[in-house]
């Protein structure tokens, strides 16, 4: 009897879906566009929202305006995530990144609708997805292999072994490019979490889907919670706080609107922040990215190790 | 009834039973308050104020404490016009060490005693330990209750073992920890409340922070309520310390919101609110700049605690 009805399920199954104007009756599920903080997808805790549109007005979306205080829970789930993620062994990074690209690829047809909705031509899109993929892809093998690149071992006149390393910043807030929804977000991502820092990002303001979606892709593909949070927004408003909040340690700003530099500039001279400008960087180029981009949230630690006698010489007293 | 030193056993039968849902749903709409600007410093401000600094670990030194005292001592030089914490909390042994530390300064030093954290210590003990605090220089004892006689039922004893300390204290001011994570209903925390109030209490307080859950706003509002109703029938005023687990400034904010409704502006002071804690104050102090500045602060520019 059993088998008899799971007959008529599926003959009927079939006949629903012979049926498109029956098909068509279905009122679609349309996604929350929500923000991604601490590995969970929050709505933003000032309840705002705008209205993402395409380049002939139609509506997409509605989009998370994200306050200071988004910006602010932000940052402690960086923070607090920086212990684990920066503490890991780089090779395990190196795997993690390589996932996000799996995770990534596996969703190819849907970062293209979107960045088709947001309005590029369909053949651009599926080049900007392909080159996100193999950038994040370029990052996990650096990994572990930048280290050695800005490593040194330091001549020194006593008797000390003297070493460079480079070594995580922390929390890094970074204004991601306006105009490469996605393919410039993960450029500037990914050297950032490569290097073993965390970091929260504002996305593009008028194409926000793709920042949201990748939020996605990170939060299936092992990356801790806490480690790359991202925000929607209007770049104005939070830049302020991303420049000045003394839990922050660097700062990226893609852009090159001289007046907001200046600002931000300020602002992080407050606690010595990090601050990495890039403007004009075209991203589909070979110059979106560089192991030089890791090297920018890194900090140089040199360590004077007390020896007796180096390399035959010696002591100096 | 047992007559200890004048005090006497409540009737337990009039102690009344908690309405479990109703106290949850009343604690958590004091949360949606919202402070802030002038209110919120103010409230920081107070908060700050009540803090009993605290260090029970079993890896204690002289150098910790010390360390703590100076903390207590500056909170924050940089910021003109804070006022020091109420107290510093350590075990008997670092009550002579904290006496030093803090001499002048107008912060009183607590000690635990009777076989802190699980009160599973002789009688004799428990009363020697509480001497030995008072005599290092111990302004306040906090003391635990015997909470497996509590759960046996056994509420004579708890009442005269209190009593029995609150004599051992002398001057010093008694806290009774009740350690309201082991005792789990809230009618038996009203109980132990009860209990611990007629048999002398200064203060009755929530917990070690040494059993989860520790401090919770529901349980303190249970805990105010008794004393407020103790306050109804014998005209005695009792402290009140929610201890562990309250590091976020706007969760010390949900309290005092929570101690102003219950229990009034009498008790609006370290004389009758302490909170028990180690990293609120820095939290306190993160707000405060925060506040000042304008600009969200980092733990990195504030001294260890």
């Amino acid at each position: 009897m059993s088998v008899k009805n799971k007959e008529t399920i599926a003959a009927e199954t079939e006949a629903d879906m012979r049926q498109p104007e029956e098909a068509s009756r279905r009122l679609e599920v349309l996604k929350t566009y929500k923000i991604f903080i601490g590995g969970k997808f929050p709505r933003t805790e000032s309840g705002r929202y705008y209205v993402a549109q395409d380049e002939a007005g139609h509506k997409l979306a509605n989009v998370c305006l994200s306050s200071r205080k988004d910006f602010r829970e932000a940052v402690v789930a960086a923070r607090t995530a920086f212990g684990d993620w920066g503490s890991r062994a780089a090779f395990n990074r190196g795997q993690i990144l390589y996932r996000i690209a799996e995770m990534l690829e596996g969703r190819k047809l849907q970062f293209i609708d979107e960045l088709v909705k947001q309005g590029a031509g369909q053949a651009a899109a599926g080049q900007e997805v392909e080159q996100s993929i193999d950038r994040l892809i370029y990052y996990a093998g650096w990994c572990d292999k930048f280290q050695q690149l800005f490593s040194s071992v330091n001549p020194v006149a006593t008797s000390h072994f003297n070493f460079s390393v480079p070594e995580p910043t922390g929390v890094v807030s970074i204004l991601a490019p306006q105009d490469s929804a996605l393919l410039g977000l993960v450029s500037v991502i990914a050297p950032v979490i490569a290097g073993g820092n965390t970091c929260v990002v504002l996305g593009s303001y008028s194409k926000p889907l793709s920042a949201v979606t990748f939020a996605e892709v990170l939060s299936t593909s092992d990356v801790p919670g806490g480690v790359v949070n991202i925000l929607t927004g209007k770049m104005e408003e939070l830049a302020p706080y991303f420049a000045d909040h003394m839990d922050v340690n660097a700062l990226v700003y893609c852009g090159d609107d001289m007046e907001m530099k200046k600002l931000l500039q300020q602002k992080a001279a407050l606690n010595l922040k990090r601050v990495v400008f890039y403007d004009h960087v075209d991203w589909m180029s070979a110059n979106g990215q560089s192991p030089y981009l890791i090297a920018d949230s890194q900090e140089i630690k040199t360590t004077w190790h007390p020896i007796e006698n180096i390399g035959g010489a010696k002591a100096g007293y | 009834m047992v007559d200890t030193n004048g005090a006497a056993m409540p009737l337990l039968m009039r102690t009344p039973r908690i309405d479990q849902v109703g106290v949850v749903e009343r604690a958590a709409r004091i949360t949606k308050r919202s402070i802030k600007k002038e209110t919120k410093v103010n409230g920081l401000l107070l908060t700050l104020n009540m803090i009993d600094l605290t260090t029970l670990e079993g890896k204690d030194s002289e150098g910790k404490v010390k360390q703590m005292c100076y903390k207590a001592k500056h909170l924050l030089d940089t910021y003109p016009g804070l006022p020091t914490v109420a107290a510093v909390c350590v075990y008997p042994a670092m009550v002579h060490t904290a006496k030093k530390a803090v001499e002048g300064t107008g912060i009183r030093v607590a000690s635990v005693a009777t076989g802190f954290p699980s009160g599973q210590a002789s009688h004799e003990v428990k009363i020697s330990e509480t001497k030995f605090a008072v005599e290092q220089g111990a302004d306040e004892v906090d003391m635990v209750i015997s909470r497996g006689k509590f759960l046996a039922g056994e509420y004579n004893f708890v009442f005269d073992e209190i009593a029995a300390i609150k004599e051992a204290c002398g001057n010093a001011r008694l806290k009774v920890i009740l350690e309201t994570g082991e005792l789990v209903t809230f009618d038996k925390v009203r109980r132990a409340s009860d209990i611990a109030m007629y048999a002398g209490a200064d203060f009755i307080k929530t917990s070690t922070g040494k059993v989860t859950p520790a401090a919770t706003l529901p349980v303190t509002l249970v805990m105010l309520e008794a004393i407020r109703d103790f306050h109804y029938d014998t005209g005695r005023m009792v402290g009140m310390k929610p201890a562990g687990g309250i590091s976020k400034s706007k969760l010390a904010l949900h309290y005092l919101v929570m101690l102003n409704e219950v229990l009034g502006e009498e008790w609006m002071n370290n004389q009758w609110f302490r909170f028990g804690a180690s990293s609120l104050a820095n939290d306190v102090l993160m707000q405060l700049m925060k506040e000042k500045t304008g600009v969200y602060q980092g733990k990195d520019y504030f001294s260890l605690d």
